[in-house]
């Protein structure tokens, strides 16, 4: 069923960090611009004032989770596109490999980047941000991985229908990045007037958030029970959608 | 040579209101070449496609191997060997990885390094694909297509964009193919591939198969003008040629000879006419009809408009 899987996995990242802007631009300079932002603000910030320190310790890492998600996502589409736009789909189509697979070994790609610069992160920010790291760092990399994979699948079906590499990355940034700004993160849902509230209900990124803030507070993985069982439904959903969906050419 | 290990028959596809291919119907022998040929946009991708199990044609029957190619995809996909037209790979893979992958995919594989060896591409073993020149990316498609020591291969418009000499060196490497006993599907709108390569032809335009048959076939079949080309300075010449029963025209231009006539005995007529009023000849030539005037015969077109 998923014969190559494992090949394919680790072929690709070896290919994404030959792209001249493969390693530094997913990994390095998010990392960078963590540290030179710490640099500047550490030193500054009114660290009690509760507003600021509060988006710190708790917003500014499930942020800074989010983005590299999201950039993750946008990366797999754009990928996923260009490989059907250059016929290399089609000739891969031609052998014994399914679309699951390929569209798993990416998503893998995808995640591993992603822990790698969340780790690379985590190490960045404790030595340059006076906020209490006693996180449980592996249950947030446990939420991190769910709240990605779940993400990843609405890009695997963004992935699957894009019509051609051009539009892949607007496509996917006008589908995504709205979702920011109901997500939780910077409004509070429950001061969003009722309809909005609603919208913010039914966007995926809403529960990862909430999911990422929680864990990285410390809650209990039962609080948020919910949270996990709507980001595996999207998964599953949007799983399904793109098996049926998928275009090879 | 044993039976059929393809089988079409009646095939249609449309595509919108487009008819891609209908009625189309032909059988591949075990062990042999077998060329699918016409111009583009005539259906030959589309028709190899409902073969391979990539396109599931609206009506009618196909058999390979014995397996129906869209129910049993995945059990035949093991069994043949594909190369696409415009296929691309990663930009970034190296030469070595790509048939690694490919390696890894099917249950029977033949040696990597010796595939690749034989098709003379040792040397770039740690080459990214984006660095190979056309007949590179070709072999390593035909590399490929070749991994699971496939029982059919399946070659479209192999040789396209290729200069002459790679050209030439890649009809080598399918002769070795059929050496090896597998059966070659192929596609191309180079008479002279075919010409030189295939064992069977299929002559498609427009969708529909309009001639079926060995290359020498054929152009006994539809083309049996022959001309000869000669020069003599002979005075008589002429009017000696001129009696030749089979001779249908005779032109001349100074002590140039052209002369036109139908059938197997034409050649020896002429040469036999030539010896028996002991006319000395400084040139002599014969052209012979190819596919390519086939084509034009059948269709009223050639094959490059």
């Amino acid at each position: 069923m998923f014969r190559g899987l494992w090949k394919l996995t680790w072929l690709e990242i070896k290919i994404f960090l030959r792209e001249p802007m493969g390693a530094f631009g997913s990994i390095l300079l998010p990392v960078l611009a963590f540290i030179g932002v710490g640099r500047f603000m550490g030193r500054k910030l009114p660290l009690n004032s509760s507003p600021v320190a509060g988006f710190l310790r708790v917003g500014l890492p499930v942020f800074a989770s989010i983005m590299i998600a999201l950039s993750g996502v946008l990366s797999l589409v754009t990928i996923i596109s260009i490989y059907r736009e250059g016929g290399i789909l089609r000739r891969l189509r031609a052998t014994p490999l399914r679309p699951q697979t390929i569209l798993t070994a990416h998503v893998l790609v995808k995640l591993t980047l992603t822990l790698v610069t969340m780790a690379l992160m985590v190490l960045a920010g404790k030595r340059y941000y006076p906020i209490n790291l006693n996180v449980p760092v592996f249950g947030f990399a446990l939420a991190l991985l769910i709240s990605t994979w779940s993400i990843l699948s609405i890009g695997f079906l963004i992935a699957s229908i894009v019509p051609t590499a051009r539009f892949a990355q607007p496509i996917g940034a006008a589908i995504l990045y709205p979702m920011l700004a109901l997500c939780g993160l910077f409004v509070p849902l429950d001061t969003l007037p009722p309809v909005l509230h609603a919208v913010a209900r039914a966007l995926p990124l809403t529960y990862a958030v909430s999911l990422l803030q929680g864990i990285w507070k410390g809650d209990a993985w039962s609080a948020h029970m919910g949270d996990v069982a709507a980001l595996v439904l999207v998964f599953l959903i949007c799983t399904a959608l793109s098996a049926k969906v998928f275009r090879w050419e | 040579m044993s039976g059929p290990v393809i089988e079409v028959s009646g095939i249609r596809k449309t595509y919108g209101a487009t008819v891609a291919v209908s009625e189309v119907s032909f059988q591949v022998s075990e062990g042999e070449i077998f060329g699918l040929i016409g111009p583009n946009g005539a259906g030959k991708t589309t028709t190899m496609e409902c073969v391979e199990g990539v396109r599931r044609p609206d009506r009618g029957e196909i058999s390979i191997l014995g397996l129906n190619p869209f129910r049993d995809v995945y059990q035949l996909q093991n069994r043949i060997g594909v190369q696409l037209q415009q296929a691309q790979l990663q930009k970034r893979i190296k030469v070595w990885e790509a048939v690694d992958l490919w390696a890894s995919l099917y249950t029977k594989t033949v040696d990597a390094n010796r595939l690749l060896e034989q098709l003379g591409l040792s040397a770039k073993r740690n080459a990214w694909f984006l660095t190979l020149s056309g007949g590179q990316k070709q072999r390593l498609f035909i590399a490929l297509a070749l991994i699971n020591d496939p029982e059919v291969v399946f070659l479209d418009e192999l040789t396209t964009g290729l200069d002459p000499q790679s050209r030439r060196a890649i009809w080598e490497l399918v002769r070795g193919i059929r050496d090896r006993g597998k059966t070659v599907f192929m596609t191309t709108h180079l008479m002279e591939e075919a010409e030189r390569l295939c064992d069977r032809v299929a002559i498609i335009e427009h969708g529909k198969i309009i001639e079926i048959g060995t290359p020498g076939d054929l152009v006994r079949r539809h083309c049996p003008e022959r001309t000869v080309l000669l020069a003599t300075g002979n005075e008589m010449a002429e009017e000696r040629l001129r009696s030749i029963p089979s001779a249908e025209s005779v032109t001349r231009r100074d002590s140039q000879y052209t002369l036109q006539g139908k059938g197997e005995d034409f050649v020896t007529e002429v040469i036999h006419c030539l010896s028996e009023n002991q006319i000395r000849v400084t040139d002599f030539r014969t052209v012979l009809p190819n596919l390519e005037d086939v084509f034009l015969k059948l269709t009223g077109r050639s094959i490059r408009d």
